[in-house]
C-alpha cells in the first residue's frame, strides 16, 4: 500500500512538473504575443467596441490635445489606446522588427522625418496605401511633406503629420546687456538669407557678452539649422550619398566651424541634462528653435524665463524635426485606422494640436486659423508664433532625404562638430573623423 | 521473501520475491514478467529525473542555446535591421570587417581599460571594506546593509546622478577640483577622464557587493587559526595577509570571474553616461565598450550582421578569458 501511494505520489508530482513546465512555456508564449497583441488590437473587441493602437514616440501631443477623446464620442464604437515610446531611437528598430514579422504593429504607427525615406524605400509593402483611402485630399499638404513619403510606385506610406519649420529663439534680455539689437523685426532682416551674419553677430555679443553666458547653445545646433534649410543633405536625387560633395553639407559645416572654433558656443549637447539645466540659468542667448522646443524652453527656462525670450524668423527657412503617421497591413481594422490616420492628420486637428502642444501643422489650410496657446505668447514676448513658423514652412526648401540619413547627421554633428567643439581638434580632422563614421554606417 | 508482503500492491504475488526494486535482483531472481503497473514504474523512475531536470534545458534551449547559435548564423550573413527577410551569406566578411575596423578595436581596448580601473579597486576595496566589517561593530547590520545600497540601485538612476557630478559646466566634482586649483575637466569628452568617470559608476555600484560576498568567506575562517597567529604574535595586518587571504582565495577567485564577465559586457553606464547618442561613447568613441558597439551597430546603423559578429567575437573572448581563469586557478590550487 505504501509504496502504491509513493508511486502515485511521484506520478502527481511528474505531472506537476510537466504541467508546471507546459504552463510556464504557455505563459511565456503567450506572455511575448500578449506584448505584441497588447501592441496591437488588445482584443477590446468583447464589448463590441473596436480598440484600435496608436504608436507614438516623444510627445505627440494627440492625447494631450485631446483629439482621442473626440474621436471616440464621434466613434462611439471605437477604442484608442496610445502606445507611446519616449525615444525614437528605440521605437524606431522596434516599429522595423515588428513590421517584418508580420505582426506586433499599432493600428496606426507614427514616422519620424528623419526615417522616412528608409521607410518608404525598404517597408512600403507593409503599409496600407493611404491616397486610396477615402476622404484624401492632396491638396490638404504641403507638396514636399506628402512627395517624401510617397513610394516611387506612387503609393502613400503616410500621412503628413507635423513639421519643424525653424525660427531663432533668443534672450532679448542678455541682447540689450551685449549692445545687441533687441527687435526681432530688425534681427531677421539682418541675417536674413545669411548665416554668416548671425555668426559675426555672435561675435558682436561676446566682446560685451553679460558674464558666464554665450551666445549659441552648441556648434552642433547651428550645423543642424542650417543643414535642415538646404535642399541637398547627404545624398543626391540618385539615392547616393554624396555628403563630401554636397553644398548644403558645406555650409552647415562651415557655419558651424566658425561657431566651434570662436568662444560664441556654450558647448552643450543638445538635449542633455546640462543642456535643460544652461535654459534655466540663462548660460546661452540664442537658440534654433522650430515650434516643438517653445514647450521644451517654458519648461525648462520655468519662471525666471517669462518674457526674456522672443523669437524672431530664422537665417534660412528650414525644417528640423516633423512626423508621419502610417497605417500598417497587418493590423486588423485596417479600414477604421486608415479613418482614424486620416482624421488625426486634418487641418483642423492639426491645428488643435498646435494649439496645445506647438507642433506645426503639415497642412497650409491650418495655418490661417491658428492659435497660440495664450500661455506661450506671453513668454515669448507675444511674438507672432503662428505668423513666423507659418511664413518659415511655406518657403521650407524641398530637400533630398536619403536611407541612413539620420545615422549620417549624427556622425557629423556627435563625432566630427563635437571633436572640434569639446576636444579642441581641428576643423579637418573632425571632418576626417566623421567621414570616417559615416563610411562605417553606410558599410563602405 | 519477506519482501513480498511489502509489494503485493506492485508486483503479482505469484511472482514470490521479485520485487521490482533493484536491489531484488543481485539475489539472482529473474526480472517479473512486465505488468503495465510496473513498466510504468520502472518508467517513472527512469524518466522523472529527465522530467525535473527538463525546464532548465527547456529554458536555456529556448533563452540561451538557440539565440547563440542564431547569433552566430547571422554574424555570417548581411543581415539589415530595414530588411530582414533578404539575407545574404557572406561567409567571414563581417568579422574580417571588424578586424578591420579601428572603431573595434577601441572598443576592445576600452573595455579592457575600463575593465582593469573599475575591477582592480573595486575588489581591493571590497576586501578591506569586508575585513572592517568583520570585526565586532556596533550597528554591524546596518553598515551591511549600507554596504548593499548602492547594488540596489538602478543603473539609470546611478549614472544620471554621476553625469550631473561629472557634468562640465557646474558638476560638483569640478567644482570641488577649482578648491585645488585645477581646471574644470571635460569628463565625458576626454579621453582618459570619461574612463575613469564610467568606472567609478561601476566601483560604486559593486564594490558593497563583492564586500558583502568577502564578509560572508570571511565569517567562514576557523577562529582558532586568528588565535593561534595572534599567540604566535602576529599583528592584525600579519593575520589579514597570512590567514584572512590565503583563506579567501577561492571567493577571491570567484569574484574576479565575475567582475570580470560584467566588465567585458558592461553597456548600460557608459550608454547613459553618454547621454543623448551615447551608443557612440563620446565624440572620440572613447569610452564606447564593446556593449556600446555592438548596440550601436546593430539598433542605431542598423547592421545586425555585423552586430552579431561582434557579439560572437565578445562570447570568443569571454572564453579566453575563462580559460586563462581556468589556468589561473589550477595553478593556484597546487601551491
Amino acid at each position: 500500500m505504501r509504496t502504491s501511494i509513493r508511486g502515485s505520489r511521484r506520478l502527481v508530482a511528474f505531472a506537476v512538473v510537466a504541467a508546471l513546465t507546459t504552463g510556464l512555456l504557455a505563459g511565456c508564449a503567450e506572455d511575448s504575443d500578449g506584448g505584441s497583441s497588447n501592441a496591437s488590437s488588445g482584443g477590446g473587441d468583447s464589448d463590441g467596441r473596436i480598440t484600435l493602437t496608436v504608436g507614438t514616440f516623444g510627445v505627440f501631443g494627440y492625447k494631450q490635445a485631446g483629439l482621442y477623446d473626440e474621436y471616440m464620442k464621434l466613434h462611439p464604437n471605437i477604442n484608442i489606446k496610445e502606445n507611446v515610446t519616449e525615444r525614437n531611437d528605440v521605437y524606431y528598430p522596434k516599429l522595423l522588427t515588428r513590421l517584418q514579422a508580420g505582426s506586433g504593429a499599432d493600428d496606426v504607427q507614427a514616422i519620424e522625418i528623419a526615417n522616412i525615406t528608409e521607410v518608404v524605400q525598404t517597408q512600403a509593402d507593409k503599409f496600407e496605401d493611404l491616397s486610396k483611402a477615402g476622404g484624401y485630399d492632396k491638396s490638404r499638404w504641403l507638396d514636399w511633406k506628402t512627395e517624401q513619403a510617397t513610394a516611387k510606385d506612387g503609393k502613400l506610406v503616410a500621412l503628413g503629420a507635423d513639421i519643424g519649420p525653424m525660427a531663432i529663439c533668443y534672450r532679448k534680455d542678455l541682447f540689450e546687456k551685449a549692445g545687441l539689437p533687441t527687435d526681432r523685426e530688425e534681427l531677421s532682416r539682418r541675417w536674413a538669407g545669411n548665416w554668416d551674419e548671425y555668426v559675426d553677430l555672435g561675435k558682436q555679443y561676446m566682446k560685451k557678452a553679460p558674464d558666464g553666458t554665450k551666445f549659441v547653445d552648441s556648434a552642433a545646433g547651428v550645423y543642424n539649422a542650417v543643414i535642415s534649410g538646404s535642399k541637398d543633405r547627404y545624398y543626391g536625387t540618385d539615392g547616393q550619398p554624396d555628403y563630401e560633395k554636397s553644398a548644403g553639407r558645406k555650409l552647415a559645416w562651415d557655419t558651424s566651424m566658425k561657431v566651434a572654433t570662436s568662444t560664441m558656443s556654450a558647448k552643450l549637447k543638445q538635449f542633455d541634462k546640462p543642456w535643460d539645466q544652461a535654459f534655466a540659468n540663462g548660460r546661452f542667448a540664442t537658440v534654433s528653435c522650430p515650434p516643438w522646443m517653445l514647450g521644451y524652453i517654458e519648461q525648462k527656462a520655468g519662471a525666471a524665463g517669462r518674457g526674456k525670450w522672443d523669437v524672431a524668423a530664422a537665417p534660412s527657412s528650414a525644417a528640423w524635426g516633423g512626423s508621419f503617421v502610417g497605417v500598417p497591413s497587418q493590423g486588423r481594422h485596417k479600414d477604421e485606422a486608415i479613418k482614424l490616420a486620416t482624421w488625426l492628420t486634418a487641418p483642423e486637428q492639426q491645428a488643435k494640436v498646435f494649439a496645445k502642444q506647438g507642433t506645426f501643422p503639415s497642412t497650409p489650410s491650418a495655418y490661417a486659423k491658428l492659435k497660440v496657446q495664450p500661455d506661450t505668447d506671453t513668454y515669448f514676448g507675444q511674438a507672432p508664433l503662428a505668423q513666423i513658423f507659418s511664413d518659415a514652412a511655406k518657403t521650407i526648401p524641398i530637400a533630398t532625404y536619403g536611407v541612413k540619413d539620420q545615422q549620417i547627421g549624427s556622425a557629423i554633428t556627435d563625432i566630427g562638430v563635437l571633436q572640434v567643439e569639446q576636444q579642441g581638434k581641428s576643423p579637418a580632422q573632425g571632418w576626417s573623423s566623421a567621414v570616417k563614421e559615416i563610411k562605417d554606417v553606410l558599410g563602405e | 521473501m519477506s519482501h513480498t508482503t511489502e509489494y503485493a500492491e506492485t508486483a503479482p504475488p505469484s511472482d514470490g520475491g521479485a520485487a521490482p526494486a533493484a536491489s531484488g535482483r543481485p539475489r539472482g531472481t529473474p526480472p517479473p514478467p512486465t505488468s503495465w503497473r510496473s513498466r510504468l514504474y520502472r518508467w517513472d523512475t527512469k524518466a522523472s529525473p529527465y522530467a525535473f531536470i527538463a525546464p532548465f534545458f527547456l529554458f536555456f534551449g529556448a533563452f540561451g542555446l538557440f539565440p547563440l547559435i542564431y547569433t552566430g548564423w547571422s554574424s555570417l550573413h548581411n543581415v539589415q535591421l530595414a530588411n530582414l527577410d533578404s539575407q545574404t551569406w557572406v561567409g567571414l566578411d563581417n568579422y574580417a570587417n571588424l578586424i578591420r575596423s579601428d572603431f573595434f578595436w577601441t572598443a576592445l581596448e576600452n573595455t579592457f581599460a575600463i575593465g582593469v580601473i573599475s575591477t582592480v579597486p573595486q575588489l581591493l576595496m571590497a576586501i578591506g571594506i569586508a575585513h572592517l566589517l568583520n570585526y565586532k561593530l556596533r550597528g554591524s547590520t546596518f553598515w551591511r546593509v549600507t554596504m548593499l545600497a548602492p547594488y540596489a540601485t538602478s543603473v539609470a538612476a546611478a549614472t544620471l546622478v554621476f553625469t550631473l557630478l561629472y557634468s562640465w559646466d557646474g558638476g560638483a566634482i569640478n567644482w570641488l577640483l577649482h578648491f585645488a586649483g585645477i581646471d574644470p575637466v571635460n569628463w565625458r569628452e576626454s579621453i582618459w577622464g570619461s574612463k575613469f568617470a564610467v568606472s567609478s559608476i561601476v566601483i560604486w555600484r559593486w564594490t558593497g557587493y563583492n564586500a558583502l560576498i568577502y564578509l560572508a568567506a570571511m565569517q567562514a575562517v576557523p577562529a582558532d587559526l586568528y588565535e593561534s597567529a595572534a599567540i604566535d604574535g602576529a599583528s592584525r595586518w600579519e593575520q589579514f595577509r597570512h590567514v584572512t587571504v590565503p583563506m579567501l582565495r577561492p571567493t577571491i577567485l570567484f569574484t574576479v570571474v565575475v567582475s570580470t564577465i560584467g566588465a567585458t559586457q558592461l553597456f548600460g553606464e557608459p550608454l547613459l553616461f553618454g547621454g543623448n547618442s551615447g551608443s557612440k561613447g563620446g565624440a572620440d568613441h572613447q569610452f564606447q565598450t564593446l556593449g556600446l558597439y555592438m548596440y550601436d551597430q546593430g539598433w542605431v546603423i542598423g547592421n545586425l550582421g555585423k552586430a552579431s559578429a561582434i557579439a560572437w567575437a565578445m562570447f570568443l573572448i569571454l572564453l579566453v578569458i575563462a580559460a586563462i581563469n581556468m589556468l589561473v586557478a589550477r595553478r593556484l590550487r597546487k601551491d
